[in-house]
C-alpha cells in the first residue's frame, strides 16, 4: 500500500539528504572553517614596551612615555563643536573634516586614526571634554622618552617600520598556525611540510639558530606596519634585545567586524616577551659635559677606559636633542637635520670623520722606530727649523735652528724633523722601501688603524693606512722612496684616522701595548673582549709615555696640566684644505689632542678633534684636560678655563669659506 | 481501561520531545548569550522565556492525557471556528512584527494564533475525514476539505506569513494517505521538478531535451507494450512545454525580485554572499566550521559574533551545526526522523480513523517544519521563514506543537477504548 509509506519515505529521504549535506559541509570541506576563522577571529599583536637604557652609573637615560592617537568610529559620530576640538588639537577645521571623511570612506564601524602621536599634555587637556565629542577617543601607544637630552649619536633613534621591512608572507603562515592552534583539522600539505623540515635541517647544519624552525616564532619576529624599529645607534645594534618579542591576542569579532571580547578566554594568546634593558658604558655626566664643551664647535671627542675598552663618552658636534625625533614633529625635525649639509648634524664626526691624525701620530712612529731598533731613546737629531728631504723639499718645524732633541724632547716639543728622520729610518730598515712601508703598516694595524674597530654601533669608517701597493700604483716605475711619503711621519699625508681610532691607539699606549675592542654596552662577560696585543715591547711604551707626560709638564700642552694628576698627552695641528670655487683652499688648521691619565694605572684615554681650531693647545688640549678632570675628580676647579671653553665659539671660523670673499686663516 | 495511561503511553515520543526541547533551550541560550550573563531561568532572556513556556506547556500534559479522547473529535468544529475568528481578529487587533501582522499582545505575551490554527485545522480535517459521509473520491467532499485547509491558509497568507501557510499544505499528505488520487502526488512532484529544471536550464533547452527524453521513453515502452498510443505522450509534452513557458513568465514577471533571488541562490545560479545570500552563506559557514565534533557549547565563534541573522529563531540549526558539529546536527536530524516515523508507525496501528488521521496531520506538519527549516539552513531549500519545531525560539510554536503532541499521546494511549 503505497499511500501508507509516502510521508515516511519523504521523511527518510530528507533525513539522508540532510546528513549528506552535513557531511559535505562539515567533514569534506575545510573552506568553511577557514572562512569562519577569518571572519570571526581577530589576531592582534601585543607589543612589549621597548627596553630601557641606562648609563654606566645606573642613571636611567632612555625610557618610554605614552602618546595618544586620536581615533574615530564614524558610526558613533554625533554633532559636536568642531571649533572646540580643533582649537585643542591645533589643526584646521578643513583638515579635521577631511580626516573624518576619509575615515567614513574606510569604514563606518571600524576605528580610524585622526591624529597620530599626540603628547600626553594635549591628550589630557582634551580628555575631560571627550564626552562632548561622541565617536572620538584616544588610543594609548608608547614612544621613546629621552630623560637626558644628550647622546643622540650613540642612542640613535626609532621610527615606524616602512613597507619593505614588513614581510608579506607572515599573515599567511599565521593563518595556517591559527588553524592548528584552534584544533581545526587542517592538514599541512606535504610539500610545505618537507620544505619546513629541510629548513630545519639547514639551520641545524649551519648552527645559526639553536631553536628549531617554527613559523610562529618567525611571525613573532616579523615587523608589523606601525611598529617601531631602531634606526641608528644603540637602538639599531641592540634592536632585538630592546624590542623583546611581541605576543598575539585572539579576539572574537561580531558580524560588523567589531571586537566583542577575547577568544576562548584568551586560551590561545601568546604572551609577549619582555625586552632586555641595556646598560651603556657611557658616563652620562661626562657625555653631557663633553657636549656642552663642544657647543658652537665642530668635531668629536672619544673617551675610552683603557683596561676595558669601554667607551666613556662619544661626542660629536654639532648634534641634536634626541627628543626632537619622536612624536608628531619627527619628520619636520628629521628633514631639518638631514638637509643641513654644511654642519651635518647627523654625521657622527667621532666615528665617521676621517682626518689626518697630525702630530699625535708621531707617538706611533716613535714606538715603531724603537721596536725596529732604528732609534733608541738616546738618539739625538738636530732640527734646522725643519727638515730638508730633497732639493727644494722642506718640511717646516716650529723649533729653532740647531735644536738638538732626544726622543723625549722630540715628542714634547713635537719636532717635525726628529720624526721625519725616524720615519726615513723605519722605511729604510728593510731592503726595499716597499717592505719598509708594509712593516710600518703591519705595526699600525695592530693599533686598530685602517680598519673598522668592530664596536657595537652600526656606523663607522676604516680610515686609511697606505701600503706598498698604494705607492706602486701612484709611482708605477718604483720611483718612490721614504721621502715620497715623508708627510706620514708627522701624521699628515695619506694616512687617515677617525677620532675613535685615535682614542683607541691612545688607550693602547696607556695600556702599554694592548687594546680591547671599544664597546658601548656594559657586560660582565670579559671574554667577549680579548686583549689585542701590538708588536711592540712594553719597555718602549714607557719612553714614549714619558715623552707624552713631558708634553703636558713642559711641552706644547702645558695648559692641559691638572693639579694632582699625571696627564700624558700629545697635541696636533693639522693642515687641511677644501675645494672652493674649484681651487684648493687652505682652511684654519684642525686642533687635536690625545691624552690619557693618570700616567700609571690609566683610567681614561681621550681623543679630541676640533675642526679649524688652530693649535692643538688652543681648543683640543684644554677640552681634553677638562674632560679628564671631570671624569677623574668629579668636578672642575679651573673655572676660568671651563668658562672659556664653554663659551668659546668657532662659528665665525666655519662661516669664512661660505662668505664668498677672501679670508685669512690661522689667526 | 486495564492499565493506567502512564503505562500505555508512547514514552519514546515523549522522551524525544523532552530531549529536543531541552536541546533547543541550550542552543537558544548559546545564541542569545550576551556579555551580561543572565540566568538560564531569567524570564527576560529568550532562553528563559522558552524554558518557562516549556514548563507551562508541561502542565497541560496530565490535563490532556486524562481528557476523554472523544472530546477532541466532538469539539473540533468549535475549536476550528474559534481559531478562524482569532485569525480574522488579527486584522483588527493584531500587532505587526517584522512586516507580518501575526500577533496578539496579551498581558506582556505575544501570541501567534496561526500556530493554534495548525491544531484546530488538523482536528477538523481528521474529524471530517473520519465522519461517516466521508468519501474522498467525491468532488464535493474534496472541496469541503480544501475549504477547511484553505481558509486558515488564506488568512495566514494575508498577514502575510507565507511560511506558516506552507505548513498547512503539509496536510495534503493526509489526504493522500486517506485515498486522494495518487496522480496528484505524481503530477505535483513532476511539476515541481519541471519548475526547478526550467529555472536552471531555461524553457527552450528544457523543451528540446524533454522532446528527446519522451521519444526515448515511448520507444522503450513500445518494446514491451506494442499497443501503447502516442496521444498521452504528445499531450504530456504539450502540457510540459506550456508549463515551462508559463513558469518562465511567472518567475520573471509575477514574482518579486526577492522571491527570484531566493530561488536563484538556492539553485546556485547566483553567488551573492554579501547581499541576499548573506544569511545562507553565513549559516553554511557556521555549520561547516563545526567540523566533526563541533566547537563546543558556547564556543561557536560564528554564533558569538552574531554572523547568522535570526539565529535563535529560524537559523537555530546553524548553532547546532557549529557548536555540536556533525555528531550533534546529524543526531538532531535522526531524532526528528525517528519522532516523525514513530508517529506515523503508531498512526497506522489505530483501528479508528480519527486518531490515525490526527496523528498523520501532526506528523505531516512536523515534517514540513523539519524539511523546510533544516533544508533552508543547509542551503537546500529556498529561504522560507518557519521555525524548527521544539528547537527554535518561539513560545506559541512550542506551546502549539506541545499540545498537539499531548493530544497525539492521549489518542495513542486510548486506542483500545
Amino acid at each position: 500500500m503505497i499511500r501508507k509509506i509516502v510521508l515516511l519515505a519523504f521523511t527518510l529521504v530528507s533525513c539522508l539528504l540532510f546528513i549528506f549535506q552535513l557531511m559535505a559541509l562539515q567533514l569534506f570541506n575545510s573552506e568553511y572553517s577557514e572562512r569562519s576563522l577569518n571572519n570571526a577571529i581577530e589576531k592582534r599583536p601585543v607589543y612589549p614596551t621597548r627596553g630601557l637604557i641606562y648609563d654606566r652609573n645606573g642613571t636611567l637615560w632612555v625610557a618610554n612615555k605614552p602618546v595618544y592617537d586620536l581615533m574615530i568610529v564614524p558610526e558613533n559620530l554625533n554633532s559636536f563643536d568642531t571649533l572646540e576640538l580643533t582649537s585643542g588639537l591645533n589643526i584646521s577645521k578643513e583638515e579635521l573634516l577631511n580626516q573624518i571623511k576619509d575615515a567614513k570612506n574606510f569604514s563606518k564601524k571600524l576605528p580610524s586614526v585622526i591624529l597620530r602621536q599626540l603628547s600626553m599634555a594635549v591628550a589630557a587637556k582634551l580628555q575631560e571634554k571627550m564626552w562632548k565629542f561622541p565617536g572620538f577617543y584616544f588610543q594609548k601607544k608608547s614612544t621613546r622618552d629621552y630623560l637626558l637630552p644628550i647622546g643622540s649619536n650613540i642612542l640613535g633613534y626609532t621610527s615606524e617600520t616602512n613597507r619593505h621591512e614588513i614581510k608579506p608572507s607572515a599573515s599567511k603562515v599565521l593563518e595556517v598556525d591559527n588553524l592548528k592552534l584552534l584544533g581545526v583539522n587542517y592538514a599541512v600539505n606535504d610539500s610545505e611540510k618537507s620544505a619546513r623540515e629541510e629548513k630545519n635541517l639547514l639551520s641545524k647544519k649551519n648552527n645559526k639558530s639553536k631553536d628549531s624552525f617554527s613559523p610562529i616564532n618567525e611571525i613573532l619576529e616579523n615587523y608589523d606596519p606601525g611598529e617601531m624599529i631602531g634606526r641608528q645607534g644603540i637602538e639599531k645594534t641592540y634592536e632585538k634585545k630592546l624590542r623583546g618579542k611581541k605576543g598575539i591576542q585572539f579576539f572574537q569579532k561580531d558580524r560588523f567586524n567589531r571586537i566583542i571580547g577575547p577568544y576562548d578566554e584568551g586560551k590561545f594568546d601568546i604572551e609577549p616577551e619582555a625586552p632586555e634593558n641595556i646598560i651603556l658604558t657611557i658616563d652620562a655626566i661626562l657625555q653631557d659635559y663633553g657636549e656642552s664643551l663642544m657647543m658652537n664647535k665642530r668635531g668629536g671627542i672619544v673617551a675610552i677606559e683603557p683596561q676595558s675598552g669601554e667607551v666613556l663618552a662619544l661626542v660629536t658636534a654639532p648634534s641634536y636633542d634626541p627628543n626632537t625625533l619622536i612624536g608628531r614633529d619627527r619628520s619636520k625635525y628629521f628633514n631639518k637635520l638631514i638637509k643641513d649639509t654644511i654642519a651635518k648634524p647627523l654625521f657622527d664626526r667621532s666615528l665617521q670623520a676621517e682626518y689626518s691624525p697630525g702630530s699625535p701620530f708621531k707617538t706611533l712612529n716613535a714606538l715603531i722606530g724603537l721596536q725596529e731598533k732604528v732609534i733608541s731613546p738616546e738618539t739625538v737629531f738636530t732640527c734646522d727649523k725643519g727638515h730638508y728631504y730633497g732639493r727644494g723639499a722642506f718640511m717646516g718645524c716650529h723649533n729653532p735652528i740647531g735644536t738638538k732633541s732626544d726622543l723625549i724632547k722630540g715628542i714634547y716639543s713635537s719636532c717635525n724633523s726628529y720624526f721625519a728622520k725616524t720615519f726615513v729610518r723605519i722605511i729604510n730598515s728593510q731592503s726595499t722601501p716597499s717592505e719598509g712601508v708594509d712593516l710600518w703598516k703591519k705595526h699600525l694595524e695592530k693599533f686598530g688603524l685602517g680598519d673598522f674597530l668592530g664596536y657595537d654601533l652600526p656606523i663607522g669608517k676604516r680610515g686609511f693606512i697606505p701600503d706598498s701597493n698604494y705607492y706602486n700604483n701612484w709611482y708605477p716605475r718604483g720611483s718612490w722612496g721614504p721621502n715620497t711619503l715623508i708627510s706620514n711621519s708627522i701624521g699628515q699625508g695619506e694616512i687617515l684616522t677617525t677620532p675613535i681610532q685615535m682614542a683607541n691607539f691612545t688607550a693602547t699606549i696607556a695600556n702599554r701595548g694592548f687594546f680591547k675592542k671599544p664597546h658601548f654596552k656594559k657586560t660582565i662577560n670579559d671574554s667577549l673582549y680579548p686583549k689585542n696585543q701590538t708588536l711592540i715591547d712594553a719597555k718602549h711604551f714607557e719612553t714614549v709615555i714619558e715623552g707624552m707626560h713631558q708634553v703636558v709638564e713642559r711641552g706644547t700642552a702645558r695648559i692641559a696640566k691638572i693639579r694632582g694628576i699625571d696627564v700624558c698627552g700629545k697635541t696636533g695641528t693639522v693642515e687641511n684644505f677644501i675645494r672652493l670655487n674649484n681651487e684648493k683652499t687652505q682652511l684654519t688648521d684642525h686642533s687635536i689632542f690625545i691624552a690619557f691619565a693618570p700616567k700609571d694605572n690609566p683610567k681614561i684615554a681621550i681623543a679630541v678633534f676640533i675642526e679649524n681650531g688652530y693649535w692643538g693647545a688652543r681648543w683640543a688640549a684644554p677640552i681634553a684636560s677638562l674632560m679628564i678632570e671631570k671624569y677623574l675628580t668629579g668636578e672642575v676647579k679651573r673655572n676660568w678655563l671651563e668658562n672659556k671653553m664653554l663659551k668659546g665659539s668657532l662659528m665665525a671660523e666655519y662661516e669664512k669659506p661660505l662668505l664668498d670673499k677672501p679670508f685669512s686663516i690661522n689667526d | 481501561m486495564t492499565k493506567s495511561i502512564v503505562f500505555r503511553m508512547d514514552w519514546l515520543s515523549l522522551i524525544i520531545y523532552l530531549l529536543l526541547v531541552i536541546f533547543g533551550i541550550i542552543n537558544i541560550y548559546s545564541t542569545t548569550l550576551s556579555e551580561v550573563t543572565v540566568s538560564l531561568f531569567d524570564m527576560n532572556s529568550p532562553a528563559g522565556k522558552q524554558f518557562w513556556i516549556f514548563i507551562f506547556s508541561l502542565i497541560f500534559l496530565p490535563i490532556i492525557l486524562f481528557i476523554n479522547s472523544n472530546f477532541f473529535e466532538h469539539l473540533s468544529l468549535i475549536f476550528y471556528i474559534l481559531s478562524i475568528l482569532s485569525l480574522l481578529g488579527l486584522f483588527f487587533f493584531g500587532q505587526k512584527i517584522s512586516g507580518a501582522t501575526s500577533w496578539y499582545f496579551i498581558g506582556g505575551f505575544s501570541i501567534q494564533p496561526s500556530e493554534f490554527a495548525k491544531i484546530t485545522t488538523s482536528l477538523l480535517v481528521a474529524s471530517t475525514l473520519s465522519s461517516i459521509q466521508a468519501d474522498i473520491k467525491k468532488i464535493s467532499f474534496i472541496t469541503k476539505l480544501l475549504l477547511i485547509i484553505g481558509l486558515p491558509m488564506i488568512l495566514v497568507i494575508f498577514q502575510p506569513d507565507a511560511g506558516t501557510a506552507l505548513v498547512f499544505l503539509g496536510l495534503f499528505f493526509v489526504l493522500l494517505r486517506e485515498g486522494m488520487d495518487m496522480k496528484t502526488l505524481y503530477f505535483g512532484m513532476g511539476f515541481i521538478s519541471l519548475f526547478i529544471l526550467t529555472l536552471i536550464f531555461g524553457p527552450l533547452i528544457l523543451s528540446i531535451a524533454l522532446f528527446f527524453i519522451l521519444i526515448l521513453v515511448y520507444r522503450l515502452i513500445l518494446q514491451y507494450y506494442p499497443k501503447t498510443k502516442k496521444t498521452p505522450f504528445v499531450l504530456l509534452y504539450g502540457i510540459s512545454v506550456l508549463f515551462n513557458i508559463s513558469v518562465n513568465f511567472i518567475f520573471n514577471s509575477v514574482f518579486e525580485q526577492r522571491h527570484r533571488d531566493r530561488f536563484n541562490i538556492m539553485l546556485g545560479l547566483e553567488n551573492d554572499s554579501q547581499g541576499i545570500g548573506y544569511n545562507i552563506n553565513q549559516s553554511k559557514i557556521a555549520i561547516g566550521s563545526g567540523g566533526f565534533s563541533g566547537k563546543g557549547f558556547l564556543n561557536g565563534t560564528q554564533t558569538k559574533g552574531g554572523f547568522v541573522p535570526e539565529q535563535h529563531t529560524d537559523y537555530i540549526f546553524s548553532t547546532v551545526g557549529e557548536e555540536w558539529g556533525f555528531i550533534g546536527s546529524s543526531g538532531l536530524i535522526i531524532l526528528f526522523t525517528v519522532l516523525i516515523s514513530r508517529i506515523l508507525y503508531r498512526a497506522e496501528k489505530h483501528t479508528q480513523s480519527f486518531p490515525r488521521m490526527f496523528s498523520y496531520c501532526f506528523a505531516s506538519m512536523l515534517f514540513v517544519h523539519f524539511f523546510v527549516n533544516v533544508g533552508m539552513t543547509l542551503g537546500l531549500v529556498p529561504t522560507v521563514g518557519i521555525p524548527l519545531t521544539f528547537i527554535s525560539y518561539g513560545g506559541t510554536n512550542l506551546m502549539a506543537f506541545s499540545l498537539m503532541l499531548f493530544i497525539y499521546l492521549n489518542l495513542d494511549a486510548n486506542r483500545l477504548n
